[in-house]
């Protein structure tokens, strides 16, 4: 085959007539985000979209287009990467993705392209659709909660007689991918392993293999496919005078963890203890605010009525508002519950619950208590937020970085292993 | 659907591609497909059960689940809502004792919603065992149900809708609807041979009808050069586009000169089959079409040697759609055709080179087919006196909404908004929608332009790919974006994210605006994430599922702004309170 020339933002590259544009790319250092591409898979799917450039002229996916002597691709205007961060936020909206609580942390396509394009938050509303998660099939566990309907299992996976396992079923925003009971059953357990690590999310899981690598040893964990996470580390500020700011902290519907993950700033927390004071936070246990705050930091979103009352006096209360956490963000854990009426959720865990006793079956309600919400509300939804810090949770630096970033003007970069989480 | 005298014909047909026809066959016998039916086709074709349950559940005139001994579809598009949609439905529940979306516990009637089934000229609407019954009201839905309950079938009791044919060029100018004579296309073939007939069609500037218009000359001279046989031709008639009938009218008053266009088609490329691909909705209409396809056959116009031309061997068969609208789109087409999911290809070939079996392929709309045999019958010269230069020749367009004379309209290209409307006695339009769901909403201070093909950037004409839809000031815009993007919210076909999810969510965000928790920065990023789905999205469908969006809002600026706050700088956003309590507020002792 004939090497061609081809330019990607105005800079000539070389590769092989008819090579794939995402691996030509990659093979001359330039980053295409991609989810459905799967190298095997020919015809390419062309699902996702994720990687959506400007091909001699026209928006198409690269993962569509093939090498030929003069293919001009336009792949990191402002533009397309807004666009091709849009898509992937929007399957962080369209599904239900908690991966704090997901085997494939880690090994997860779809959480590793939110943290290269650097994702803290989707700019859609979150859709909580109820998916089914489906326990019947012999080996597997279909997770459809976190499936993005790219399709690789579908082309790839086949018994042995070339029967499809893998299926999609119904259509429009009921889209699901289907399994063969009967064929996934005759799959041998290397196809079946095989299957779950073609899935570029948790969707597929093979029982008892999803955990064959620890946390932490993952594809994803510590590597970023951009080389702009693996240097452009700033040098440790100058510690000049600063003035002493107030800030006041709170957790809502989260669990305490971003709190307790704050504290993990060790030794440091006594330099910090000098330029800053605490009013209103469960550090201090003070329970009202005393005076008017620089800072407020809210972990955890609304869940009750009294949640609304306290983030709305935090925001009137504090000068920046900064949230931290997946629940503050857009709804983290506690919104599992989001994709279930809340009768539902009520009733079975007062009223059907077998722990429930004869006679003490009601659901708690007193003018005293507050009133719990149809659903789990980001912040944002509430008031108007300022930062945002995502994870589950925010490593201590960055929480600090952030802090001091907006306190006191101070730069600040993040590592990629700073930011990746969950 | 083929009778079994051209079954023969179709030798290049693999059995998989007659996987539809088996379906249909069980869901009018069974009134669903069972599993059982599922594992006997899916040893039949060698696959396995979830690829037929795939397509089962792909198709929504196909159910997984017994849908009633009479099945009723009501339509549900925008001009059966305000026709008053609601009122029919309570009516359909209260007397067949089913609600919406499932059968009566006795599994005798079956009721579920539908998007535009080709009736909007007589809405509300509906099918009952997939034959049309029209401008229902409650008394007549309660004789119709009685009826029914006595023994009567669908068949006999059904409405067969007027045709409606409003108007046609003054001067007996009228192309579609002149009058037809079986053959007299064909007869002109022998002597135009391929190069006359393509020459016909390059000088009267026919393009695809189906609203892409993409000029029919090229795709047939394109199809013709490639050597690969058998080569296919192939009449979309899933005409989906929500407000759109005038397909329906045609294959019910001229199936003849659609049929002779497509010969016309086979004989210029050298295609040896061809299919008409007629949606699901259109059922009704299939006996008609093969009756005529019949005549064809008995005065020797299709099959061997057609019209005496030595080696002109041609067939036509019919396949019937199951109800999805992606399926007008021309490579989910032949997917469906295949008998698989109707998703769109992606565009590595066009149909002309690689189409039905990956063989060449044309694919062409009910009315370009129409207008290729009225073309050869008066020829060129006579065609292009109609219409304006560069645009020349009539269209179809149909009207619905609020008139007083809803139906078809057969204009001459360069007519103006205000001309059509004066016609068709528009009632104080304010929001009309140009071409379907997808096409482009018209503020009535724009009635000066013209409709015609000559709609480049400097020009301010309009195409129209065939559906008119008037609605007068009275009507709420955000209710018809909500009914418009709650039908792209079930029709996309899944594949792509942008559509699958960008629907739903535009949907959210519309219902934002219904409950007035909406202020401008809504409406931007409406309109911006309207425009990621115009840029990403894989098919047509998702490209212009939110055309409607971004133009109204560009459009009905005194709508908008008028109902809208302005940006909300306040630190406390708006916040439906009492809603958000309502459901723990029950359990209030």
């Amino acid at each position: 085959m004939a090497t061609c020339s081809f330019w990607i933002d105005g800079k000539k590259y070389e590769a092989e007539e008819g090579t794939n544009l995402i691996d030509a790319a990659k093979e001359n250092g330039v980053f295409i985000p991609s989810l459905c591409y799967f190298r095997h898979i020919d015809p390419p799917l062309g699902t996702c979209r994720t990687c959506t450039c400007k091909i001699n002229g026209r928006n198409d996916p690269a993962c569509t287009a093939y090498i030929h002597e003069g293919l001009q691709v336009e792949v990191n205007t402002p533009e397309l990467v807004d666009m091709r961060k849009a898509l992937v936020e929007m399957m962080f909206s369209e599904g239900n993705h908690f991966c704090p609580a997901c085997e494939k942390s880690g090994n997860c396509n779809l959480q590793h392209m939110g943290y290269e394009l650097g994702i803290s938050v989707t700019r859609f509303p979150h859709l909580f659709k109820d998916h089914l998660i489906d326990y019947q099939p012999k080996r597997m566990i279909m997770e459809h909660n976190r499936c993005i309907k790219c399709k690789r299992c579908i082309e790839e996976v086949l018994t042995t007689d070339e029967k499809r396992v893998f299926m999609s079923l119904n259509r429009g925003n009921e889209t699901m991918i289907g399994i063969d009971y009967e064929q996934e059953a005759r799959l041998t357990d290397e196809q079946a392993v095989n299957a779950m690590n073609i899935c570029p999310t948790g969707a597929i899981i093979v029982r008892g293999k999803s955990m064959a690598k620890p946390f932490g040893e993952r594809a994803f964990d510590m590597v970023s496919a951009q080389k702009q996470f693996k240097h452009n580390i700033l040098e440790k500020p100058n510690k000049g005078n600063f003035e002493k700011k107030t800030i006041a902290t709170v957790s809502l519907a989260g669990c305490f963890g971003c709190h307790m993950s704050m504290l993990d700033i060790d030794e440091e927390i006594m330099d910090i203890a000098e330029l800053v004071s605490f009013n209103k936070s469960p550090l201090t246990d003070i329970k009202n605010f005393t005076q008017r705050c620089h800072l407020g930091i809210v972990e955890g979103g609304c869940c009750n009525t009294e949640n609304i009352e306290t983030l709305k006096k935090f925001r009137e209360m504090c000068d920046i508002l900064v949230v931290m956490g997946e629940c503050a963000v857009w709804g983290g854990l506690p919104a599992m519950r989001n994709t279930i009426p809340l009768g539902e959720c009520l009733e079975e865990a007062y009223l059907n619950c077998v722990t429930s006793e004869q006679g003490e079956n009601t659901v708690p309600y007193h003018e005293d208590l507050p009133k719990i919400l149809d659903r789990i509300y980001s912040c944002n939804e509430i008031v108007k937020v300022d930062y945002m810090i995502p994870g589950c949770p925010p490593t201590a630096t960055h929480i600090w970085k952030v802090v001091k970033s907006l306190l006191w003007g101070e730069d600040y970069s993040l590592l990629y292993s700073e930011f990746k989480y969950d | 659907m083929s009778t079994d005298v051209h079954q023969n014909f179709f030798v290049v047909d693999p059995e998989r591609s007659q996987l539809l026809s088996a379906l249909w066959q069980h869901q009018l016998q069974d009134r669903h497909i069972s599993r059982e039916a599922i594992k006997r086709l899916a040893e039949k074709y060698q696959l396995s059960e979830i690829e037929i349950e795939g397509v089962v559940s792909f198709y929504h005139f196909f159910h997984l689940k017994p849908a009633g001994k009479h099945t009723i579809y009501l339509n549900k598009s925008i001009t059966a809502e305000l026709k008053g949609f609601e009122r029919i439905r309570e009516t359909f529940e209260r007397e067949t004792g089913a609600r919406l979306g499932f059968t009566d516990p006795s599994g005798t009637f079956g009721l579920f919603a539908t998007p535009c089934i080709g009736l909007s000229d007589h809405e509300p609407a509906a099918l009952i065992d997939f034959y049309p019954f029209t401008n229902l009201n409650a008394l007549k839905v309660k004789d119709i149900i009685n009826k029914l309950k006595e023994g009567n079938s669908a068949a006999e009791i059904c409405d067969i809708p007027q045709e409606n044919i409003r108007y046609t060029p003054a001067n007996n100018r009228t192309i579609f609807f002149a009058p037809y004579t079986r053959g007299e296309a064909i007869a002109k073939l022998a002597t135009l041979k391929q190069d006359g007939v393509l020459e016909q069609l390059k000088r009267s500037e026919l393009s695809g009808r189906g609203g892409a218009f993409f000029p029919t000359w090229k795709k047939w001279d394109t199809c013709r050069s490639y050597a690969t046989s058998p080569k296919f031709i192939i009449c979309n008639a899933d005409e989906g586009e929500p407000g759109t009938f005038k397909d329906r009218v045609l294959l019910s008053n001229q199936p003849g000169s659609v049929i002779e266009g497509m010969i016309a088609a086979a004989y210029t490329v050298g295609a040896s089959y061809g299919m008409i691909y007629l949606r699901g909705e259109y059922r009704w209409l299939a006996k008609k079409l093969e009756e005529e396809i019949e005549a064809f056959h008995a005065q020797g116009l299709l099959g061997k040697s057609i019209a005496g031309i030595e080696g002109f061997d041609f067939d036509i068969r019919l396949e019937l759609g199951a109800g999805a609208y992606v399926c007008g789109e021309e490579t989910a087409l032949l997917e469906s055709m295949e008998g698989k999911r109707g998703e769109p290809r992606t565009k590595w070939f066009y149909p002309v080179e690689k189409g039905y079996l990956q063989l060449p392929t044309v694919v062409n709309n009910v009315e370009t087919f129409a207008a290729v045999s009225r073309i050869l019958q008066l020829g060129a010269d006579e065609y292009l006196k109609r219409g304006i230069p560069g645009s020349p020749g009539t269209k179809l367009i149909s009207i619905s909404g609020d008139c007083e004379r809803p139906g078809i309209y057969e204009i001459e290209w360069g007519l103006t908004i205000a001309e059509l409307l004066e016609l068709c006695g528009g009632k104080d339009p304010y929001f009309i929608q140009v071409s379907g769901p997808s096409g482009e909403p018209i503020s009535i201070k724009e009635k000066f332009r013209r409709i015609s093909m000559l709609d480049l950037k400097d020009q301010k004409d309009i195409r129209c790919g065939g559906s008119f839809m008037i609605f007068n000031s009275e009507r709420d815009i955000v209710h018809i974006l909500m009914n418009f993007s709650e039908f792209f919210k079930h029709e996309s076909c899944g594949v792509c994210t942008p559509c699958r999810a960008g629907n739903f969510i535009i949907q959210r965000k519309l219902e934002r605006l219904q409950n007035g928790l909406a202020d401008m920065n809504d409406l931007k990023e409406l309109k911006s994430w309207g425009n990621l789905m115009k840029t990403t999205s894989r098919c047509g469908l998702g490209k212009t599922a939110t055309n409607s969006i971004i133009q109204s809002l560009e459009k009905f600026d005194d709508y908008f702004t008028g109902r809208f706050a302005k940006t909300d700088n306040s630190i406390i956003r708006k916040f439906n309170h009492q809603l958000a309590v309502a459901d723990y507020e029950r359990y209030k002792p």
